[in-house]
């Protein structure tokens, strides 16, 4: 399982090489690791079915109690097998649809590392490694989606999609700690076997809302919806495998994972479905009145997001049930409509539906394919799309709340998804021939395996529920409702209420689809003047007061003068020092004068004038001959008090800086005061603080004594174990010789620098 | 940047030689008496930079033989060349060995990993006092 | 003896930060020896001073007589001693050569360099 997990990160690193090699087929290549993950997915179904759920451990760090674990059970599994059998399509598609790109190889890395997250993410069960994979399906979608890096628009919706996504996933970090906090265990597994009640628990409201930030801005929920629209500039195996059939349901897997523990609660449930509602309209609504063909399948899909999120947040049985059905059903027919609508735009050369027509002749594959896809989209039989419609207005109609209001939303935006169904599969390939930038052809194979597997998968699941039903998704419906579900699925229910709902949403969706080109310009207006108010542009005014913010605060405290930072560094630190020597310690101010010989009295004498005359003279000669005064009072202080090595190398380094400073400071210009006698009186007074509060500090600490000295252990074991006389050096060299290593890589840092400097400047005078 | 007067050429051909001497001294009885690869190191440093002020960079560049940056470079060798047998026997890193090798006679010759670690430490100190100086003088010419 | 050199320390550190904070560029290269002085000072200081009982063992023994003084700072101040060396050469150079592109000393003169 490890490997499973980790496997796309390897072929990622090795893909550029595979890509040299295979030319043209990389992307069959590489197909094959996503079709042998789904082949192992699939081997572990029986498993999972007989015993509910498996955990598979790998300890990563054990300190920290993050561990690799795994959970295996239904729901995971649905998601794994999604991820893996859909991004085999996606990497055969892409290298067709990318054919010749001069970054395929380094699309490939991304998309690989982008698919091992997203498994990373559906499988872990740890919550912090489950965040870890989350933040790098994040970063993957950004590095993706700014895959056209030359064009200015691209970077820009990527960096939105960064922030909106990652700043949710600030707020589920603190959610998932919370989370851990109130049910005691970072394991999800644990968290799911436990019958606490967490909504009872004081951190409940917080950790939900918390939680839902992060999933609501991952799966676009209202108001965070308008990332994903602006996403589609990446290119379309991109949009069809993050931005519909995976990314964009990391938030709806971690809510349907964690709704057995946290969907007791009510503002779980109120919430999940208001906000579901709002997104399931909003999207419908939006997608019938664009025109490019992406953002039209970029709002559908927002209605699907709000769809699923309703039906958690309804969380009856049925709804569970009709929740995993629209789950499969709607990654079936997104990723094949966007990898149709790749192959439209590939073939034709524009995004435009209202600038396509009649292209059934020159592509009838595509066409077919289309078609057979875009039923399950409007929800009509026989495909896997009708059942999960079906389930989804019986579910809404048996709501144990709202059931009205939820009712009546999921029906008009089936109104509007059909006339969206008919905008993608009609619109483009019926009707009269319309000309358009190429001269369209039949796409290439490896553009239609895809989606054509896909669609017929959704046509065998609605001719055969019980295939599917019967493999995984009853158990996949029990782990999202925390205990066993029996399921019914089956294409004809007879004549009930839902069945005439749909009928209704159907005649309805196709008048108004007639009525398309009339209409969606109005729409647009509207929607362009609205969006000044829209959560949009309140994205662009937090943008913009950011760094509004960011150039003020630079402006007063990176300013430039370090004299400044200086002074303001030395005065808070030494405040804070001062203050806590007062409160916790005490001053002392103690001077005993009989413990000095006189000629110790000379030697402090001689540091204190040479200290004071570097400071106060106004000669550079002075000042550096004073500075070798000092240093060799300190050599002399050194050797009196038992300490030869020091005295040593005091001397020899102050020799060595006196040779230094006359090689490089006197070609500095001569000492001029070039501060005001204001400026001169306050940097007095905050040195002479600083002072005092040494003194004081050193004082203090002569009485006391925290920590018992390691240094009996160096004294006593110098002879035995060092081996040498001389204590000191053997620190230097056995004992901390680990700190010595590290000090002369630092002296050879230096050394690199200032020749790295030199050098630097005889260049520069090459090229004046 | 070069010194012309006689005293200074004469006193340094006399006491480089003398001063390198008592480097190597320090550097080897430092273990057990003050002394040391720093300590060595710096004294080392300063017979080349006397010489340096004597007779100039490029005759110090001659006299070194490698480039200090070479210096350096051998100098970080050495002590990394010193935490092998540690690595080998499985031990902590840096944990001292010891051998003793018998020479003709009574004596034995102390050999050390910390001996093998100090003279990195001399050689770096050495290579990189003369990086700063060298280059120093050079740029000024 | 401590004590004494506590007001010593005191004073340095006051002269170093004091020179640290003119404008002029050469007087902040001595603030900064006199700061490193005033540092290895400290740690020797605050860990005691003794007097003439350098921490050396005699021949042959394999603890020292009696009590000697503590080797553990000194080792530390040697460290410090030689890097603080490296730094300063550093900053020399680095100085130097900000001086030849800027064309002043005057750090007040430099805020905008990096723009």
């Amino acid at each position: 399982m490890l490997l499973a997990v980790l496997s796309g990160f390897l072929l990622a690193i090795v893909a550029p090489a595979l890509h040299r090699i295979s030319g043209r087929y990389i992307g069959w290549v590489l197909a094959i690791l996503p079709a042998s993950l789904t082949v192992y997915f699939a081997s572990l179904i029986p498993d999972v079915r007989a015993n509910g759920s498996l955990v598979l451990e790998y300890a990563w760090m054990p300190g920290l109690d993050i561990s690799l674990n795994f959970l295996v059970d239904g729901l995971s599994l649905v998601f794994a097998l999604l991820i893996s059998g859909i991004g085999t399509f996606i990497l055969i598609y892409a290298g067709a649809y990318l054919a010749g790109h001069k970054y395929l190889a380094r699309f490939f890395v991304i998309m690989l590392s982008f698919m091992a997250s997203m498994l990373g993410l559906v499988l872990s069960d740890n919550l912090i490694t489950l965040f870890v994979f989350w933040e790098l399906t994040s970063i993957t979608s950004y590095m993706l989606i700014g895959f056209n890096h030359e064009d200015m628009e691209a970077r820009k919706c990527a960096l939105q999609g960064l922030f909106v996504t990652v700043a949710g996933g600030l707020a589920l970090m603190a959610g998932l700690v919370l989370l851990a906090i109130m049910s005691g265990s970072y394991s999800l597994s644990e968290i799911l076997a436990s019958d606490m009640a967490l909504h009872e628990h004081a951190f409940y409201t917080a950790a939900v809302i918390c939680i839902l930030a992060g999933t609501f801005t991952k799966s676009a929920q209202v108001p965070f919806h308008f990332w994903l629209p602006n996403a589609m500039a990446a290119p379309t195996p991109v949009s069809a495998f993050l931005h519909s059939a995976t990314m964009v349901k990391a938030g709806i897997y971690l809510m349907a994972r964690l709704n057995p523990s946290l969907g007791e609660g009510e503002l779980w449930s109120q919430a999940l479905m208001l906000f579901g509602a709002a997104t399931m309209f909003t999207g419908a609504y939006l997608a019938f009145s664009s025109t490019g063909i992406k953002k039209v399948l970029a709002y559908s899909t927002i209605m699907a997001l709000g769809t699923l999120t309703i039906l958690i947040g309804v969380g009856t049985e049925l709804a569970l049930t009709a929740f995993i059905c629209f789950l499969v059903a709607h990654s079936l027919y997104k990723g094949a409509l966007f990898m149709i609508a790749g192959a439209l735009d590939h073939e034709t050369g524009t995004k435009d539906i209202s600038r396509m027509g009649g292209l059934r002749k020159s592509m009838p594959a595509t066409a077919v394919i289309a078609c057979l896809a875009a039923l399950s989209l409007a929800g009509l039989p026989p495909v896997f799309g009708f059942i999960a419609k079906e389930l989804l207005l019986e579910s809404l109609l048996e709501a144990p709340f709202w059931s009205v209001g939820l009712t009546v939303a999921a029906v008009a935006s089936a109104v509007l998804i059909v006339g969206v169904a008919g905008l993608v599969a009609i619109k483009p390939f019926f009707g009269s021939t319309a000309n358009t930038p190429k001269t369209p052809h039949e796409a290439p194979f490896g553009m239609l395996v895809g989606p054509g597997v896909l669609s017929l998968i959704a046509l065998l699941f609605g001719l055969a529920p019980f295939l599917p039903e019967g493999a995984l998704l009853q158990t996949a419906v029990g782990s999202v409702n925390g205990s066993p579900v029996e399921t019914h699925l089956a294409l004809w229910h007879g004549v009930n209420v839902p069945l005439v709902l749909s009928m209704g949403s159907l005649a309805l969706g196709l008048s108004l689809l007639a009525g398309w080109r009339r209409i969606q310009p109005t729409l647009y207006a509207i929607n362009t003047s609205g969006a000044r108010f829209g959560p949009e542009a309140g994205y662009f005014r937090l943008m913009e007061g950011i760094t509004i913010v960011a150039a003020w605060q630079t402006r007063v405290l990176q300013n430039g003068v370090l004299g400044l930072y200086l002074l303001l560094l030395v005065a808070v630190t030494f405040g804070l020092t001062g203050y806590t020597l007062l409160t916790k310690q005490g001053i002392t101010l103690a001077l005993d004068l009989t413990d000095s010989h006189f000629y110790e009295w000379g030697i402090a004498l001689l540091l204190l004038a040479a200290a004071v005359f570097a400071s106060a003279t106004h000669s550079r000669l002075g000042s550096v001959a004073s500075m070798g005064v000092l240093g060799f009072g300190v050599a002399l202080t050194f050797i009196l008090f038992s300490a030869p090595d020091l005295g040593i190398t005091q001397l020899l380094v102050e020799t060595l800086t006196v040779i230094l400073l006359v090689l490089v400071l006197f070609k500095l210009p001569e000492f001029v005061n070039l501060s005001s006698p204001f400026e001169r009186y306050r940097d007095l007074a905050v040195a002479a603080f600083a002072g005092i509060v040494m003194t004081l500090l050193i004082l203090a600490s002569l009485d006391v004594q925290y920590f018992e000295t390691i240094s009996s252990y160096y004294v006593e074991n110098s002879g035995p174990l060092g081996h040498g006389r001389n204590i000191v050096n053997v620190i230097l060299v056995d004992f901390r010789a680990l700190d010595t290593l590290g000090e002369i890589f630092v002296l050879s840092l230096a050394a690199l620098g200032v020749l790295s400097m030199i050098k630097l400047k005889a260049e520069d005078q090459h090229k004046p | 940047m070069k010194s012309n007067t006689l005293i200074l050429h004469t006193a340094a051909l006399f006491i480089m030689p003398l001063q390198l001497m008592f480097s190597v001294f320090l550097l080897f009885r430092g273990h057990d008496e003050p002394g040391g690869g720093f300590i060595g190191g710096l004294v080392a440093a300063g017979a080349f930079v006397l010489y340096a002020f004597a007779f100039g960079s490029e005759a110090t560049r001659r006299i070194l033989r490698v480039a200090p940056r070479d210096l350096l470079a051998a100098g970080l060798l050495f002590a990394i060349v010193s935490t092998i047998p540690a690595f080998l026997s499985g031990q902590p890193m840096l944990t001292a060995h010891w051998w003793e090798l018998p020479l003709p006679g009574e004596n034995y010759l102390k050999l050390s990993t910390p001996l093998i670690f100090d003279i990195g430490v001399y050689a770096t100190v050495l290579g990189t006092i003369m990086t700063f100086v060298i280059n120093l003088m050079e740029s000024d010419e | 003896m401590e004590s004494l050199m506590a007001y010593v320390v005191g004073i340095l550190f006051a002269a170093a930060i004091y020179m640290m904070l003119r404008r002029s560029i050469v007087k902040l290269v001595i603030g900064l020896m006199i700061l490193s002085n005033a540092a290895n000072l400290l740690i020797f200081v605050v860990s005691g001073m003794t007097r003439g009982a350098p921490p050396l063992l005699p021949e042959g023994a394999d603890a020292p007589l009696g009590i000697v003084a503590d080797p553990l700072p000194q080792a530390l101040i040697l460290t410090a001693i030689v890097i603080a060396f490296g730094v300063l050469a550093f900053a020399v150079v680095l100085i130097r050569r900000a001086y030849e592109v800027v064309g002043t000393d005057d750090l007040d003169q430099m805020k905008d360099t990096d723009t």
